[in-house]
């Protein structure tokens, strides 16, 4: 059967790709830009016998995600910027009660009320420190739709497999721009929990799922248990790379912008500039190893130029990836100012120029 | 001879932390009781609030989740939604289920969420040294209301039950207190009939304990014990919403 082709917006992607990845349970609380997200899922989930409920906060519907999970539903909830800080001390809880979850960060302008256009200005927040402790989850930055439903679906997957929440961190252009997407069957798995989750003490031991070690030795065990379970997230970090080994610029970039970057790179190589492309896809864990191999594959210094849709976040991740084997320099656009790819030429070209531009 | 006195089986054999006259143990026990009783063990789950019996799973050998400061009534929501055929409890104090979780514990309630929400009243912040409580009485010293609760300052202690009994999708609510063993017999029968209404799936059901916190309220555990008929005075015992009707018996 060939694979069915619909035209739809970014954040309906994330929707199918949810429901392809095996989501039975969605909670969430409305705000734009995202609510496509809950709407799809409230007709579709209960088709299929799956649970929608519309929470009275996001502090509320993070916690119906952590019950959910407790008793082995594939759970999701969807958000945006501000009502993801709501959430920050679920997601906290979340990953130091081990339990599996797909958390959709649709990010608009900020800080505060910000504005409801696009932004990448929760790239801290969601790859260093998604709540208050030590946590990490898995952080996605899908940057079309086809890679939004293919990254979503499989974000159930590896939420299972690490027994830890994974973060979808969208925008609000790919969230609301409209494209074709191709509803392929995906082959994702599905993991066996049952000796874990809380279903009732029949015919076992009552089993606990807690959080609170006052005991100091078994909390920091406990710390470096998950420790390490961030680490095992490594054999997970995806990026595209379009790069030879003599360039002397490598434009990084994640998600929307590094669509907008990538036409821009494409169109200067045509040209015969020595520009090369770096597109992070797992931004938590970031690929670090292989950015600063990029950086030392030739005698030459090289210069990272990193785009951001906010004052300048990822650059700081690039800047120490590199460890000093080349150049960094930043490039933002506060949330809401989007550049033309004809912006950013301008922007390479005149790094090319001028060596001398500043740097990080 | 017959066995005339034994504990649950759901209760597990470690000596309760709790404070000499704190009232926590009693209904530790007579939850276990119920549970035994009603053959809940293998499909119950509870919710281990924040407050001095967020070690419930110490003493409660049912499967048990911590739940974040407040939030057990989503929790329990989570849980139930996604798996109907469980019997899902929270066991909260007043602080969690009334300041930080009003929220969570109203909708869940206003939802009829078949969920069972118990709340021990005891009118202060325990754990963390006695401070304010919604449930503070006027009057009352804690350790951050120093000169008692003054209602032009921190306004009224909040009648969770009375409150509760106005929602529509509330099945079953009650406040019972455990000072006697008179009380001790009664609380027992409320507990299982909010249990039963989980099981009957009418809806939200509330029982509120009022109990002690004899080292917070700087009394010996008998005159705390004495001290709840005080408290009776202010939040009367009493079934306050009942869809049982005429079968109330249990």
């Amino acid at each position: 059967m060939k694979d069915k082709r619909i035209l739809v917006k970014g954040v309906e992607a994330i929707a199918f790709g949810a429901l392809e990845g095996g989501c039975n349970c969605y909670f969430g609380y409305p705000i734009t830009p995202q609510n496509e997200i809950p709407e799809l899922m409230s007709v579709e989930l209960p088709k299929r016998g799956g649970v929608f409920l519309q929470a009275e906060s996001e502090t509320s519907a993070i916690n119906m995600v952590l019950g959910a999970s407790a008793v082995g539903a594939r759970v999701m909830t969807s958000s945006s910027s501000p009502g993801i800080s709501l959430m920050s001390e679920g997601f906290s809880y979340l990953i130091a009660l081990e339990l599996p979850c797909v958390i959709v960060n649709v990010m608009r302008g900020g800080p505060g009320l910000g504005g409801i256009e696009a932004s990448q200005g929760d790239y801290f927040q969601a790859v260093k420190a998604p709540g208050h402790g030590d946590g990490k989850f898995l952080v996605f930055a899908p940057y079309s739709c086809d890679e939004a439903y293919e990254l979503t679906a499989k974000a159930f997957e590896l939420a299972d497999k690490y027994r830890n929440p994974v973060m979808i961190l969208s925008d609000a252009i790919l969230g609301q721009m409209k494209e074709p997407l191709t509803l392929k069957p995906l082959k994702i798995k599905r993991i066996k929990k049952d000796d874990w989750i809380l279903n009732g003490a029949k015919d076992r031991p009552a089993r606990v799922i807690k959080s609170l070690f006052l005991d100091s030795a078994e909390l920091a065990e406990r710390n470096r248990k998950l420790k390490k379970k961030y680490q095992m997230m490594e054999k997970e970090i995806r990026y595209e790379k379009i790069f030879e080994g003599n360039e002397d610029i490598i434009v990084v970039s994640f998600g929307s912008m590094a669509r907008l970057c990538k036409e821009a790179v494409l169109n200067l190589r045509e040209k015969g500039y020595p520009v090369g492309f770096f597109r992070p896809i797992t931004l938590y864990p970031f690929p670090r190893f292989t950015l600063f191999k990029l950086a030392e594959a030739s005698q030459r210094k090289k210069r990272f130029m990193v785009f951001e849709l906010n004052c300048g976040q990822m650059v700081e991740d690039v800047a120490s990836s590199i460890c000093g084997r080349g150049d960094t320099y930043s490039v933002f656009y506060p949330p809401s100012i989007l550049p033309f790819p004809e912006d950013i030429e301008k922007e390479i070209k005149k790094c090319l120029k001028y060596s001398n531009s500043p740097k990080v | 001879m017959p066995e005339v006195f034994k504990l649950p089986k759901s209760l597990k054999k470690n000596i309760f932390h709790y404070c000499p006259g704190c009232h926590h143990s009693i209904v530790h026990r007579l939850l276990c009781e119920v549970i035994d009783e009603l053959n809940l063990r293998d499909r119950a789950v509870g919710l281990a609030s924040i407050g001095c019996a967020c070690f419930l799973y110490f003493y409660i050998d049912v499967d048990i989740v911590e739940a974040p400061h407040g939030r057990s009534c989503s929790v329990a929501t989570g849980m139930k939604r996604a798996r109907p055929e469980l019997v899902v409890f929270t066991y909260q104090g007043d602080g969690d289920f009334a300041a930080i979780g009003l929220g969570d514990s109203l909708h869940a309630a206003s939802r009829g969420e078949s969920i069972t929400a118990l709340m021990i009243n005891n009118t202060v912040y325990g754990m963390t040294g006695g401070q304010l409580s919604p449930t503070t009485v006027l009057q009352q010293k804690t350790t951050t209301t120093p000169l008692g609760r003054d209602p032009k300052r921190e306004g009224f202690p909040l009648k969770m039950a009375e409150v509760l009994s106005n929602f529509e999708g509330v099945a079953f609510c009650a406040r019972t207190a455990v000072n006697t063993p008179k009380r001790v017999i009664e609380t027992k029968k409320l507990l299982k009939k909010a249990f039963l209404a989980q099981l009957e799936n009418r809806g939200f059901s509330y029982l509120e304990i009022l109990s002690t916190c004899p080292v917070n309220w700087k009394m010996d555990a008998l005159s705390a014990t004495k001290h709840v008929d005080k408290l009776i005075e202010i939040f009367p015992l009493g079934v306050f919403k009942d869809t049982f009707g005429g079968n109330s018996e249990i």
